[in-house]
């Protein structure tokens, strides 16, 4: 399959690349990026006039349901949606079911991947067997099966033997950790972030403390450590200043943060909206000020959708019994555009947190668009306006709290591999 | 945010929350338990307003003292009572909340009187009831609970005139009291003068003084020329997860005695939801003493939900006036 495509806005934030040229897609690969190129008869010419060429997206952490919970979703249904997201490449936490702690469910997860064909799906293999914060899971066999990085899950390491022991040992493979800091007494007393909104709702609230206890003593074990390590989804400013003082210090350690705690904050919880019932918690405003300056001063390198696929059902009851969690993988994109938009963050800034900058913390090639590189590639249509609706979403998770949110960019196309995997309608 | 307690016309449709209502409704639902509380007297303690409509006391949590009353109180406006006590019913056997919910109103259900344990419970369920059933909040989680307060503004205004110049304390386990919130509400809106709230850190909310309150933790301090003190139960399962060392401290430092509500004016009244624990958070001498209202606030209790519940039907009602 050959593809030309033409006349769009070609933007690489890793080489700096913005402007109106051709991109050449042959085997998979990108074979020129230009005006032209020699003796190349496209099977498909996709008009990108008015459109930006962009790499595929590349997203930190996407909970795909499967194994375990393929009446939620599954490889194939995700793997669509993010297709639709314009992600191209994704990486799953190992709290599946099974847990991602032995070769065998890699390799499950990856041979479906490939069957649907649609994204390249990417795992964290568990740091503890079973994600019981117990015994070490063989990181090694996790590694050479194909595991990126090294994680918990939602499960935090009490223990700080374990942790820093574990720690090491991912340090002597040369794995990245992967960090969802919570302390998990704290964040035991609630389902809200704790302030004026849980007081005046009676809704137990999550202290800002939860994390901030959590990164602090996470960054001593890193230290002493010397692994490398990535914290996903920070929800408070405070974090976000303890990983500048760490990155200061020279610390290995990056930081994400998900595209709706960038626009949300506790006083969207309206009426008790379990849609925006989501953990870590959306905080206060000055909060979501702080991480988005943050990601403009390059401490949160990445902006990932932290997909996490419902069933509606999970969102039906009383605030605190429903499940938390969001499907983002199809508002990451526009989400994070807006942002520029509204001039919060600059347009290479944003892509680059989109691509290239997730790409370095997986340590892999994809994110960006060169000659030679594999053909990963994100077509987006920024005058789309639109009204977002979650029960349109490719996903099988239709939880979304941005339901009638207007937006403006929009994924066209996707090619993933050289192939088109998405095209809007 | 659009308030869903209220008709287009401005009517009552739930009584959910007090946040988001007016004085003027406020001080309906007031008047028309001052035309309700006559009936008590009466020969014949009933009046037909709401004959031929069925109320179902929807209880996910246990309560005598709120669920009498609001039986007694439809009972008296000739409505059809049902109970349903589910924590030992449906959903232990794994229907949903909303499964429950559908299953009673296909009994042509006209009111749900709900009590949850869940905070935003009574929204969620007046969220998903058909157009014509109407919702009341008999206490949801640490959220509110609307009839309470309405009762206690009543016992209020029955010893008290003027509220702007009204200096509330209410003392004791703020954090996880849904009646406080609805009182803290209802004082603001009804135009109180100062409202405070005494109590240890541990079982004050975050921001405390963004509800709109005066924090102490000094219960002299807070009691100082106060017109009205309101004394919370405070739950003895407290005791755990650290919040308070012992019941007897806590009745050291926070308990009301004879000595203490000397502080507040000599006139002040004495107010508790109930049930009280003697010796815990109130001495018997006061709880039984002469500036205690205790008893009245469950008096009144009845004619605050007759009111609600009377006001929250009247779209559906083709009598609606109280016969004389």
């Amino acid at each position: 399959m050959k593809i030309r495509i033409k006349n769009g806005r070609v933007i690489d934030p890793a080489s700096q690349l913005d402007g109106r040229h051709d991109v050449f897609i042959k085997d998979g690969k990108i074979v020129a990026i230009g005006d032209h190129f020699e003796d190349f008869t496209a099977d498909r010419v996709i008009d990108a006039n008015g459109l930006i060429v962009a790499p595929g997206l590349v997203d930190l952490n996407v909970r795909l349901r499967e194994p375990g919970q393929e009446h939620t979703a599954t490889i194939l249904s995700e793997t669509a949606a993010a297709a639709a997201g314009g992600v191209t490449t994704l990486c799953v936490p190992p709290d599946t079911d099974p847990v991602i702690d032995n070769p065998a469910v890699v390799e499950l997860i990856e041979d479906r991947a490939k069957k649907s064909g649609r994204s390249m799906v990417l795992t964290a293999g568990a740091m503890t067997q079973n994600l019981e914060c117990e015994l070490l899971a063989e990181m090694a066999r996790l590694k050479d099966a194909g595991c990126v990085a090294i994680s918990n899950g939602l499960s935090t390491i009490k223990n700080s033997v374990i942790l820093q022991r574990a720690m090491a040992y991912a340090a002597t493979l040369d794995m990245t950790v992967f960090i969802n800091p919570v302390d998990p007494w704290l964040q035991s007393q609630g389902c809200v972030h704790e302030g004026a909104v849980s007081s005046r709702l009676g809704l137990g609230g999550i202290p800002e403390s939860a994390e901030t206890i959590a990164v602090s003593r996470d960054l001593i074990l890193i230290e002493q450590t010397g692994v490398r390590a990535h914290f996903h989804s920070l929800s408070s400013g405070k974090a976000v200043k303890l990983i500048r003082d760490a990155q200061n210090r020279g610390l290995p350690v990056t930081a994400d943060v998900s595209a709706h705690h960038l626009h949300l904050s506790e006083h969207d919880l309206g009426n008790y909206d379990a849609l925006s019932h989501v953990l870590p918690p959306f905080r206060s405003i000055r909060d979501r000020e702080q991480l988005q300056q943050g990601v403009r001063d390059g401490i949160i390198a990445a902006i990932s959708s932290h997909h996490q696929p419902l069933d509606k059902d999970d969102k039906l009851g009383p605030f605190a019994e429903t499940q938390a969690g969001i499907s983002g993988l199809e508002t990451l994109l526009p989400l994070t555009m807006k942002l520029v938009e509204d001039d919060e963050i600059d347009l290479p800034k944003a892509l680059a947190a989109l691509t290239c900058n997730p790409a370095d913390i997986l340590g892999i090639d994809s994110g960006q668009l060169k000659v030679g590189a594999v053909a990963d590639v994100c077509l987006i249509d920024p005058d789309s306006e639109y009204e977002c609706q979650p029960l349109n979403f490719v996903s099988a998770g239709k939880n979304s709290p941005f339901e009638g949110w207007l937006f403006n960019h929009q994924v066209s196309h996707t090619i993933f591999h050289g192939r088109l995997v998405y095209e809007r309608d | 945010m659009k308030n869903n307690q209220l008709t287009e016309q401005g009517q009552l449709r739930h009584f959910l929350t007090i946040e988001g209502l007016k004085k003027p409704l406020l001080t309906e639902i007031m008047d028309r338990a001052e035309q309700f509380s006559g009936i008590t007297h009466r020969q014949v303690k009933k009046v037909p307003i709401l004959r031929g409509k069925t109320i179902v006391n929807l209880f996910f949590e246990n309560s005598t003292r709120t669920r009498s009353t609001f039986e007694l109180a439809a009972k008296r406006l000739s409505a059809d009572v049902m109970n349903f006590n589910i924590s030992t019913s449906a959903t232990s056997k794994g229907e949903s909340l909303l499964d429950t919910l559908h299953n009673l109103e296909s009994m042509h259900t006209d009111m749900f009187v709900v009590r949850h344990n869940q905070s935003g419970a009574a929204e969620f369920i007046a969220q998903h009831v058909s157009p014509h059933v109407s919702v009341i909040n008999a206490g949801d989680g640490c959220h509110a609970h609307p009839t309470q307060a309405m009762l206690d503004m009543f016992t209020i205004r029955r010893h008290k005139q003027f509220f702007p110049d009204l200096r509330v304390a209410i003392v004791g386990d703020i954090l996880h009291s849904r009646v406080a919130r609805s009182q803290i509400q209802a004082l603001a809106t009804l135009g109180v003068g100062e409202i405070r709230v005494i109590g240890p850190q541990t079982l004050l909310p975050a921001d405390c003084q963004t509800l709109g309150v005066h924090v102490y933790h000094d219960m002299e301090a807070g009691l100082e020329g106060v017109d009205v003190v309101i004394m919370l139960r405070l739950q003895l399962e407290r005791m755990q997860g650290a919040l308070l060392p012992s019941a007897r401290e806590y009745y050291h430092c926070y308990g009301l005695t004879e000595e203490k509500l000397k502080l507040a004016k000599p006139d002040a009244i004495v107010m508790h939801p109930g049930p009280i624990n003697r010796g815990v958070e109130i001495a018997s001498s006061v709880a039984d003493g002469p500036q205690s209202v205790i008893l009245e606030q469950v008096t009144h209790g009845i004619a605050i939900r007759m009111a609600v519940m009377s006001m929250a039907l009247a779209a559906h009602s083709e009598q609606n006036e109280i016969p004389a």
